[in-house]
């Protein structure tokens, strides 16, 4: 009894599932489970690098609650509404990519990493039709920014589109990334890389997709919708 | 039998280590072994150190005359430059991306971090940082103070602010990265047997530390960004001008600021925790608490960052909040001095060098910490706030503590990292000397702080000039302490004498493999039976 070894952890690796096992693991499921834990522990501080914007989003809409109403009217929320549509269109094409990894599908993988490919774009083209209004309309604080309608506001609702363009902004950026991750996973999908052995990567960059998909579902409210209009 | 017993050579071959499995640069800067890596950052937080070094040695030489030698504008950017070298390119990966890069996963068991490249990418972009922080002060340095308040920094300040952020926002990542690796390798990569339980407490500090890390960075890097976009557009949130509010700026920048100190000084309380119960032949007293005492300070840590904003602007009941959770956080950290303590109790304390590190070490940090409550309490901080009482103070923790901890730390675990010893004359004699210059540097400088003296200020009433210069020779005597261990390493990597696999008959995992590891640390998956203080086997042998 006293000699009793615990067993190190010897599930049976098959040769197919071996060929992905990188050398500091023991066994697939540890890579897994370390993988996952390192993608949720990304998307916390994930969490908290956009919470910088969201508390002091909080802040001002608490100091200036009149200044903030009034942004409302600027705010072209029949693109907004479009825009989280195609978002939630593009994260259940993203989900059905992780299913088809898992099946070994590899010609539905790509197709739906593709069509979230497509929707993501048709996000960032309608975010830039909306930045160019917003730049015809003199909002962009910094930029000649006026707000004739409101004139008593025209210094506190500076900080809201302060705010627009840098949290919408750096949605946009992760986003960006995230159509340059779906490339290499649809090129890496391309070269048979991933089967029922073998799918962590297409996991793991869904949920990053889903995650810049949720931001957009508290950015729309936060700032398309604080007035009534 | 006698004839086999010829045929094994006289000279054993040097047997294949980390160090020389793989020789040239590309070995080094394309390696994924979380050995090579620590080493890698050694050498690049010991530049920097020095690079803040010379920062301070400028300008205590200010400081001898009260009228100062350099002109305003220059000793302003002279402290800022050290504030900002010293805190986020040496302070805060200084044991994390160090001892803990190298020794977390033999401690766990594992061959290396759950996340090897992320690793080395965490590296480059510390060196990318640390190429812009750089570039800031060869240009001419920031004038803004470590901290960057606005609206200063982002507007009004002509000095390289942009460059300096953008340092500290692409080093705060390399940060983020270290602390996810660890999380996830602590969670994932335990060997069989390695029990939460068992998991040796440098390891737990430096879990804790990694926690701040992931939760606290990126508030940092968001704020960073902010400030420059503010900077660039000459309009943004922390803009008076269009009713935003310059002490959010102080708010979001302390909640991580404040946990950094905790980055700060976590890892050296785990450190001090594995020499202590080494050279007390001892196990180290009361383990769960001073393994939980580490998440505790972890997480009060996020809830005392109001107390750097008492005088500015705060409500009184906010305060007050703060100046009790701030007291909060005294109680773990006096649970890990008084069990330190107890571990040396009845041990058999042994002189060594890192042990006299270890002495060093809670002298100055119990000085340190309790010079912390003067100050998160409301009254007495109104009158020491933005004085030298603050400036020794944290210097204590942070120099005193953290500085002391990471040598402590080197000398302990240098045998292992390089299989050679130092000399051990000169390595007692220099902590015997970094002491002194410690206390002489610092300890007049909360004299000068109580009796008003303000920090930040390149001249002086003529009456402080005494402590000041006994402050800037012990500055200078602890440069010299700082030197002498930099030569012997040096030294000791090519021509010290070999150390053996154990030299202190140390009890934990990373002492039971060979010295310099091979680079997959173990060559079997080790089967852990108990932890890593089990000290008491020998008392027992000895009745």
């Amino acid at each position: 009894m006293a000699d009793a070894v615990m067993p190190v952890a010897h599930e049976a690796i098959s040769p197919e599932e071996e060929i992905y096992l990188k050398h500091h693991f023991a066994t697939p499921g540890q890579q897994m489970d370390a993988d996952t834990l390192g993608m949720w522990t990304f998307l916390i501080t994930e969490v908290l690098f956009f919470g910088g914007m969201f508390a002091s989003y909080a802040v001002y809409r608490n100091l200036y609650y009149g200044a903030f109403a009034s942004t409302s009217k600027y705010m072209n929320v029949t693109l907004g509404a479009t825009n989280t549509a195609v978002l939630i269109c593009s994260s259940l094409t993203m989900a059905m990519a992780v299913r088809s990894a898992q099946l070994s599908k590899r010609a539905q993988l790509i197709r739906y990493l593709f069509l979230t490919m497509i929707f993501g774009t048709i996000f960032l083209v309608i975010k830039a039709f909306e930045y160019h209004d917003k730049y015809v309309e003199h909002l962009i604080p910094g930029l000649g920014f006026q707000y004739e309608q409101f004139p008593q506001y025209e210094h506190n609702a500076q900080i809201l589109f302060f705010l627009y363009f840098a949290m919408t902004g750096m949605h946009a950026i992760h986003m960006i990334v995230g159509l340059g991750l779906l490339s290499w996973l649809a090129i890496e999908a391309y070269r048979r890389k991933y089967n029922e052995n073998y799918f962590t990567p297409v996991e793991m960059v869904g949920l990053y997709w889903h995650f810049v998909d949720i931001v957009w579902i508290f950015l729309f409210p936060l700032l398309y919708l604080i007035g009534d209009r | 039998m006698a004839t086999i017993a010829h045929e094994i050579p006289q000279v054993a071959p040097e047997e294949v280590n980390y160090l020389n499995v793989e020789h040239g640069w590309k070995s080094w800067l394309l390696t994924t072994d979380h050995k090579r890596i620590a080493m890698l950052y050694l050498f690049s937080i010991t530049a920097m150190f020095f690079v803040g070094g010379l920062m301070a040695v400028l300008f205590r030489i200010n400081l001898l005359q009260p009228e100062g030698i350099f002109s305003p504008e220059t000793y302003n950017r002279l402290f800022s430059m050290h504030g900002i070298v010293m805190v986020f390119l040496f302070l805060v990966p200084s044991i994390p991306a160090t001892l803990a890069n190298f020794l977390i996963p033999i401690m766990v068991g594992a061959k290396d971090l759950a996340f090897p490249r992320v690793n080395l990418l965490s590296w480059y972009l510390y060196i990318a940082g640390a190429a812009f922080t750089l570039y800031a002060i060869v240009r001419g340095g920031v004038d803004t103070g470590w901290t960057f308040y606005a609206p200063y920094s982002s507007t009004y300040s002509n000095s390289y602010v942009l460059a300096a952020a953008m340092g500290i926002f692409i080093a705060g990542f390399s940060s983020i990265l270290t602390g996810l690796n660890f999380i996830v390798t602590v969670h994932k990569m335990r060997a069989p047997g390695m029990t939460w339980g068992r998991l040796p407490l440098f390891v737990w500090s430096n879990y804790a530390t990694g926690l701040i890390q992931v939760l606290g960075t990126p508030v940092l890097a968001i704020t960073m960004l902010l400030l420059a976009f503010e900077r660039i557009a000459h309009v943004g949130i922390f803009d008076p001008n269009i009713g935003g509010d310059p002490i959010l700026f102080q708010h979001l920048f302390w909640f991580y600021s404040h946990p950094a100190v905790y980055i700060m000084i976590l890892p050296g309380m785990g450190v001090i925790s594995e020499i202590v119960s080494c050279f007390s032949k001892k196990r180290i007293f009361g383990y769960n608490f001073v393994a939980f005492s580490s998440m505790a300070i972890a997480v009060l840590s996020f809830v005392v960052w109001g107390h750097h904003m008492f005088v500015t602007g705060e409500s009184v009941y906010t305060g007050l909040a703060f100046s009790f959770l701030s007291f909060m956080v005294a109680v773990p950290s006096a649970i890990k001095v008084f069990n330190w303590t107890a571990t040396m109790y009845k041990g058999s304390i042994s002189f060594d060098t890192p042990m006299l590190y270890v002495f060093g070490f809670i002298g100055l940090f119990t000085i340190g910490g309790l010079t912390g409550l003067h100050l998160a309490t409301l009254a007495t901080d109104v009158a020491t706030h933005g004085t030298y009482f603050v400036v020794a103070h944290f210097h204590y923790v942070m120099v005193g503590g953290m500085v002391m901890a990471f040598l402590g730390g080197l000398h302990f675990w240098w045998p292992k990292m390089t299989g050679r010893l130092y000399p051990e004359g000169w390595s007692k004699f220099s902590a015997l000397i970094i002491f002194i210059g410690f206390n002489l540097t610092f300890f007049p400088q909360f004299i000068l702080g109580y009796l008003g003296m303000p920090r930040r200020y390149q001249s002086y009433p003529p009456e402080f000039q005494a402590l000041n210069v006994l402050s800037s020779a012990g500055a200078s005597i602890l440069g010299i302490g700082y030197l002498i261990p930099m030569i012997y390493f040096v030294w000791s990597w090519k021509y010290g004498p070999k150390a053996g696999n154990n030299p202190w008959g140390a009890a934990g995992l990373e002492w039971q493999i060979q010295s310099p590891p091979t680079t997959f640390n173990f060559d079997e998956t080790p089967i852990v039976k108990e932890e890593a203080y089990n000290y008491g086997k020998l008392e027992e042998i000895l009745g």
